[in-house]
């Protein structure tokens, strides 16, 4: 059985569909990228598989359970995490906080040990201490982790931003344009962390991505959404042959990008 | 029914009163995003001026515009001293600078004044009663009604059909981009606090002749309930404003008119609240989804 | 790492604080006009810091916090003065009863963001006070009368005591940290597994319940109450207190709620300019240092080194790290 399974999935805002009939099946360890021109409903996905926006109609499934209806903070515990296009920390606090803050979707202790610091609540701030300092280190952040996370330099935040979601130990990542606003260097880092992350933490990933090297060179498998519907969907090599998309995107800039 | 209509007609001349302090506090809202809590103490200012131009021997008309007029500086000023250098840095510490300010108008005034009320003289205008089928008007009600119609409409020709009104617009829907285009950011905060403080001037003289009684603290409640008002017809709006400031005034007529004096301002709230639970952006406010 | 005072330190200053005040009440060497403000002082800790606690760490704008502390003042009198009951089932009870009260604001107002969460509470505020002012049992608007005077330096000192450490303990916890990374934003904060909702009620919850016990003990000090004085001026007095010592900082309100206190107590010798004066101060602070005293940090150990340093002239802001 898949570990995502969506069907007919639509979404209307008012009057405007931005999305329709939209079906997603997703694997374990499987990294299935998903592309189109700005405004066909891409991130409505994302945010709709959180649980930020409710489904005008259709079905979700998640690694057996039913996403309809359930709140973002119930589909995180589920194992799904996400990042976001335009990146989303907790600015004012330390990067260390930021990571801390995701790990209590794993271990959390209740209200008592708050007011009265009864043993479990050294313990398992201990805990989440030890890890939280690990995962930084495994992503080179670990010098960095007393400094506000409004302070990093752009790139560093969009790496914050993946470990952080990371740390509430997902099944499913949901990547929004991580390569947004990078240079070509860090881009082709991206790529290796991203392959690297799939294989090191064994999970499925989703990636909305307008750089199409990037897709092309990760993806395993690609869908195309144009105003709100499937237009293609297949291995890379098809998708640049298929007509639909290349009409789909004719005039926009990323055609000359495919040919890198 | 007639007693129901008296309520409402009564509610209808305090609304418009509260539809006028509500106005101006929906525009400096809508403009700067700041609860200008110092505008409900404007409106006192204006109230104390015209009672100074009535004791002069100035007709209802003069002692209206010379309020107004230096209300509009005083606004102005305000907005200069307290609220230009600290509203990009923190909004709430602007809050806390308007509270300031609230507190300064009011204590200032009393310390040159007093804290005794005044009533207009009574040369001002000369009470007379009309009874219109089983309705008891006054004209002091019609004076109420009049200006404030003839400044609403005055309000509606500058904000849809000057250039003003145009940057007005433009700066609250979006002020970057409106500074972007060119429009004087600046200029254009300035004039929205010089007409919504002139507003609140014409509004402390109508509710000192309304209630005959003017003193350095009657400022509070109408301001505070004209932000209800304004809250309630979806704050930045100018018609939700008058909207909201009419359903005000003659609700709480209403109650108090059924002998629930007592309950009168908890009923404002209780509204504000039920309406807010409805519709979390008032009745003629715009539905803003944060997009993710 | 971020260093906390060590706590011997703190202790050894906090039991110094407490006898010198002590000694000075029973020697008559402080009067009774500096008496009622110390209590002021610690009433007041109480309610910026627990105002802080919604507005400045969970990033929510409350303005009903003279209603939370009216319903702790008037629950707790009715336990002492009309039930005969003692003076900590007073204190019990008027915190649960706030605690009650924000749990019924905080859920059905959490939709609201913002300046409409912020009239919203005021208008909850006013609600209480009216309803007070109408209910026979409580007084009416006369209030309630003859409350037993119970209330002495101890007892105060206890309480701030309590309130702080409560809240310090809350924000070093995981919890707070939910309740931070609300405020910071919200929509990261619900994709980490935080349940938003009951964050935001929590902290209305606790913050609430602790006002509650600032209105308890005000009630046993000056053992009368009316509903009018809890009107919303005194929430605003409470958030001014937040805003001049750094909203988002413990410590800092601590420091507003002392400042502010203390510059009231003076100001009173001059009745007649006396609101002038504070209302001109207020628009200077916030003007001037719109990020409050202590913005939003701490007292710490780093930020006294980094004091000292600045004041040894040395670069202390390169030691503390």
């Amino acid at each position: 059985m898949a570990l995502m399974e969506v069907n007919k999935l639509s979404k209307a805002f008012g009057g405007l569909v931005a999305l329709n009939n939209f079906n997603l099946q997703v694997e374990a360890a499987e990294l299935v990228g998903l592309i189109g021109p700005n405004g066909a409903g891409k991130t409505t996905v994302f945010n709709i598989l959180t649980g930020l926006y409710r489904p005008t109609s259709g079905s979700l499934v998640f690694d057996g359970h039913d996403l309809y209806g359930k709140h973002p903070h119930q589909i995180t515990k589920m194992g799904m995490a996400r990042t976001f296009q335009n990146i989303r920390l907790f600015d004012n606090l330390s990067v260390l906080d930021n990571i801390k803050i995701a790990y209590q979707a794993v271990i959390n202790y209740g209200l008592l040990p708050v007011f009265f610091r009864v043993p479990p609540f050294y313990r398992v701030e201990e805990q989440i201490e030890e890890k939280s300092l690990k995962l930084l280190e495994i992503f080179d952040l670990k010098k960095l982790a007393q400094e506000k996370a409004k302070n990093l330099p752009y790139g560093e935040q969009r790496r914050l931003e993946i470990t952080r979601a990371l740390a509430t130990n997902p099944k499913l990542l949901l990547l929004d344009e991580p390569a947004a606003g990078m240079n070509p260097n860090e881009t082709s880092d991206l790529l290796d962390l991203i392959k690297w992350i799939k294989d090191k933490f064994n999970l499925s990933i989703i990636l909305i991505e307008h750089d199409m090297s990037l897709v092309m060179r990760l993806c395993e498998r690609v869908i195309v959404l144009d105003y709100g519907s499937i237009i293609a969907e297949g291995p890379p090599s098809e998708i640049q042959q298929n007509p639909k998309v290349i009409e789909a995107y004719l005039g926009d800039e990323e055609v000359a990008s495919w040919e890198k | 029914m007639e007693e129901l209509l008296q309520q409402l007609f009564n509610g209808l001349s305090l609304g418009s009163i509260y539809a006028l302090i509500a106005v101006g506090y929906t525009m400096i809202y809508g403009i700067v995003k700041l609860i200008n809590f110092a505008h409900g103490d404007v409106m006192m200012v204006g109230a104390y001026v015209a009672l100074a131009g009535t004791i002069m021997g100035l007709g209802f008309i003069p002692s209206l515009v010379i309020a107004m007029i230096a209300c509009a500086f005083l606004g102005v000023l305000i907005e200069l001293v307290a609220y230009r250098r600290v509203r990009p840095v923190s909004r709430l510490a602007a809050l806390t600078s308007a509270i300031g300010m609230s507190l300064f108008l009011e204590y200032t005034m009393m310390y040159f004044v007093g804290a005794e009320i005044r009533t207009f003289p009574p040369g001002v205008l000369t009470e007379r009663t009309y009874n219109w089928a089983g309705i008891i008007i006054t004209n002091k009600d019609l004076l109420v009604l009049g200006t404030t119609v003839v400044l609403v409409v005055f309000l509606q020709f500058i904000i849809y059909r000057t250039r003003t009104g145009k940057a007005m617009r433009a700066v609250s829907y979006d002020g970057q981009a409106a500074q972007l285009m060119g429009i004087n950011v600046n200029n254009t905060i300035s004039i929205t606090f010089f007409i919504g403080s002139a507003l609140a001037a014409a509004a402390g003289m109508l509710i000192g002749m309304y209630y005959n009684s003017i003193n350095p603290l009657m400022g509070m409640m109408p301001g505070l309930k004209a932000f209800i008002a304004a809250v309630l017809g979806g704050i930045g709006s100018v018609p939700g404003a008058m909207l909201g400031g009419i359903l005000l005034g003659m609700t709480e007529s209403l109650v108090a008119g059924f002998g629930g004096s007592m309950y009168r301002d908890a009923v404002a709230f209780i509204i504000l609240i039920l309406v807010l639970l409805v519709r979390p952006t008032g009745l003629l406010g715009k539905d803003t989804q944060e997009k993710v | 790492m971020k260093k906390n005072l060590p706590i011997v330190f703190v202790c050894v200053l906090l039991f110094a604080l407490f006898a010198v005040v002590q000694v000075g009440l029973s020697s008559g060497f402080i009067s009774s006009y500096w008496e009622t403000n110390i209590y002021l002082i610690g009433i007041n800790i109480i309610l910026a810091a627990s105002l802080n606690l919604i507005n400045g760490i969970t990033g929510e704008f409350s303005l009903g916090h003279a209603g939370f502390m009216a319903v702790g003042a008037f629950a707790g009198g009715v336990i002492t003065l009309n039930l005969g009951l003692p003076f900590l089932l007073a204190i019990v009870v008027g915190m649960l009863a706030a605690a009650l009260a924000g749990l019924l604001v905080g859920l059905p107002t959490l939709r609201l963001r913002g300046d409409y969460l912020a009239i919203a509470t005021l208008g909850f505020g006013e609600i209480v006070r009216v309803v007070m002012m109408n209910i026979d049992y409580v007084g009416g608007a006369a209030g309630l009368m003859g409350i037993p005077a119970v209330v002495n330096w101890p007892i105060i000192f206890i309480s701030v005591v309590f309130t702080i450490l409560l809240i310090r303990n809350f924000i070093c916890s995981s919890h707070g940290r939910s309740c931070l990374a609300l405020r910071e934003n919200d929509t990261a904060a619900q994709m980490m597994g935080i349940n938003i909702t009951y964050y935001k009620v929590m902290a209305f919850v606790i913050g609430a319940a602790l006002a509650g016990l600032a209105g308890v003990l005000y009630a046993h000090y000056y053992t009368i109450i009316q509903p009018k004085e809890f009107n919303f001026l005194l929430t605003f007095d409470i958030l001014v207190m937040v805003m001049v010592g750094g909203l988002g900082s413990l410590t800092g309100s601590v420091v507003g709620a002392v400042l502010i206190t203390v510059a009231s107590a003076f100001l009173q010798s001059i009745p007649e300019l006396r609101m002038v004066i504070y209302a001109a101060l207020l628009i200077a602070s916030a003007v001037f240092r719109p990020q409050g005293l202590l913005g939003a940090k701490e007292v710490s150990m780093n930020l006294l080194r980094k004091w000292g340093g600045v004041l040894n002239g040395s670069d202390g802001s390169k030691q503390a790290q």
